[in-house]
């Protein structure tokens, strides 16, 4: 068993991308990740990578589009506002299908916002973020565990599908301490044969572009990308469930508002209201179906967000609103408690007998 | 801690449980009867202060100093006044809870004339050998080098707080003394003491700190 540290969730971050081979990473400060820029430069000197702090969340992006075109594993991190500036340089990767991995811890919304722990960019992460068709694969950790292992997996899933992936996380989670155990090896370097490493004039050139001004080579290329991710869909959905086996009601909430979520179901259930979790861990491939089958037995569903209510309407599209969704939430930097979600499950629960 | 200082430093590689040790401390002060401030030199970090227990510090009638918008949205490194009435007016004890590492050390400096020149402080080291940048001695050695650099005040203790969170049992605490001693020896540095948390009993030299509730201490329902 590997030995166990104490960590803050954006430490947990930075150490699990060097686990998984990451020896590139880019970015510029901001609140509340800036941990994972201090302890990259920190760390990527002693063990032969490069940390550079470029002049702006634009430059760092465009420097990830160039290094995940040579081939290597490489991330960027941000909050909120510095997300907004990486979207055009998160579309030229989607569109160069190159793997690449983009942190957001986010904050209270929108312009600057605050610094406070925030949910509310669901929406930019889940349907795109940048102009085009395109879609990461977003990962929402709920522990400071699982901003390690899902920063490992999203390494792994944007190699093995070519697509940038995002890992969603919020202020809290990047700033709370809980213990961590760090696998010691990781995965095996996966072969990239489009990446642009020099042909050594004993093959042809590879290029990396995301411009087609034939716009049937365009279009088909659209099409062969939405093959994968349609694979994406059928294969690497991820969500926790929790009490839901005889569930009359369902909470959907994914990070941290699961975790206060998983408080409010269990003082509920004291209460005698048969109510369950879904946790989504994948937001996009979203868990359409476990949602589908759910809405088959329950008779309502709250939705706990740290917004102002975004991944309410991926369950309102997922039930196909064959019941009523209720929204439980907090915004600008506030958090709902378990009480707030537990009367909220009571009146569900009154109104939908 | 058998001679009280007037001031004591609360220094450490960040997140290693300065401001918990901190606040503990002034209360601790406070309960022998002593007038006691505490000063919140945190100017790097946003998100967990000394300020997260104004309410504590108050009913104990410790007055709480800290950057005019701590807690609040602006994120503003500007230093209050009122951190020389603790300095240089030397009718108070005080404990100083100071920012991480070198980078948050910064701020200390500008008052190390004023604490050197009277020179009835100790200069605390926090050590969590847990943390993953400081597992070693030798590597929590570097991080003291690297704060003494930025402030200006060479430390004088070290307090070992190694702990995992809310895994913290008696064995967790008790595998680091040898590291703790390590460190002593390795800086020539007495222990002042062990921190733990109430209810870890068979800790030699230890101190019980009251943990902090904060808003993101969410307990997983079992």
């Amino acid at each position: 068993m590997a030995e166990k540290v104490l960590m803050k969730g954006n430490e947990a971050i930075a150490e699990a991308a060097i686990k998984a081979g990451c020896r590139l990473y880019f970015g510029y400060p901001i609140t509340p990740q800036t941990e994972i820029a201090a302890y990259m430069a920190k760390r990527m000197p002693k063990i032969g990578g490069t940390f550079l702090q470029a002049e702006s969340e634009v430059s760092a992006i465009n420097m990830v589009y160039g290094v995940a075109g040579a081939g290597f594993r490489v991330m960027t991190s941000s909050s909120s506002p510095g997300i907004s500036l990486k979207q055009e340089g998160i579309s030229y990767i989607a569109g160069a299908d190159l793997p690449a991995l983009i942190v957001n811890v986010q904050r209270g919304g929108p312009g600057l916002g605050g610094i406070q722990p925030s949910q509310s960019d669901y929406f930019q992460a889940t349907k795109g973020g940048g102009h085009g068709d395109y879609h990461l694969i977003v990962l929402a950790p709920a522990s400071v565990q699982e901003m390690a292992d899902l920063t490992i997996k999203a390494f792994d899933l944007a190699d093995k599908y070519r697509v940038p992936t995002m890992l969603l996380a919020d202020g809290t989670m990047g700033q709370m301490m809980e213990p961590v155990e760090l696998p010691e090896t990781t995965s095996e370097p996966v072969e990239k044969p489009w990446a642009v490493t020099g042909t050594k004039m004993q093959r042809k050139h590879n290029i990396i572009n995301s411009l087609y001004l034939n716009p049937e080579l365009l279009e088909k290329t659209n099409f062969e990308r939405f093959e994968r991710y349609k694979q994406i869909e059928q294969n690497e959905v991820m969500f926790e469930e929790y009490m839901m086996d005889d569930a009359e009601y369902c909470v959907v909430a994914f990070g941290i508002a699961a975790r206060v979520s998983k408080n409010a179901v269990t003082a509920a259930r004291r209460k005698g209201i048969k109510v369950g979790l879904i946790r989504p861990i994948t937001l996009w491939p979203f868990p359409v179906d476990v949602l589908k089958k759910a809405a088959d037995k329950v008779k309502g569903f709250v939705s706990v967000e740290l917004s102002m209510g975004q991944m309410i309407e991926d369950i309102k599209l997922a039930t196909e609103c064959r019941r009523p969704v209720v929204l439980c939430n907090r915004s600008g930097g506030m958090i709902p408690t378990p009480e707030h979600v537990l009367e909220t499950i009571e009146n569900l629960a009154k109104e939908n007998k | 801690m058998d001679k009280r200082k007037r001031l004591y430093i609360i220094a450490g590689h960040y997140g290693s449980g300065k401001t918990n040790i901190a606040v503990n401390l002034a209360l601790k002060l406070k309960s022998e009867g002593l007038n006691t401030k505490i000063v919140d030199l945190d100017i790097v970090n946003p998100y967990f202060r000394t300020k997260d227990s104004a309410k504590v510090l108050e009913e104990a009638g410790i007055e709480l100093i800290s950057p005019a918008f701590a807690n609040t949205n602006v994120d503003l490194p500007a230093l209050p006044k009122e951190v020389y009435g603790v300095v240089q007016a030397r009718d108070c004890y005080g404990v100083i809870d100071v920012g991480g590492d070198d980078r948050g050390a910064y701020a200390l400096g500008r008052y190390a004339p004023e604490i050197l020149e009277e020179n009835n402080f100790e200069m605390c080291f926090v050590a969590n050998f847990y943390r993953p940048l400081t597992k070693t001695a030798q590597e929590a050695l570097e991080v003291m080098r690297e704060i003494e650099e930025a402030c200006k005040i060479k430390f004088t203790a070290i307090i070992n707080n190694s702990n995992l969170g809310c895994e913290t049992t008696e064995e967790t605490v008790i595998s680091t003394l040898e590291k703790a001693k390590e460190l002593c020896e390795l800086s020539g540095l007495p222990l002042l003491f062990n921190a733990v948390e109430k209810g870890i009993k068979n800790v030699p030299d230890s101190f019980n700190l009251e943990l902090q509730e904060k808003y993101y201490d969410i307990k997983e329902s079992k």
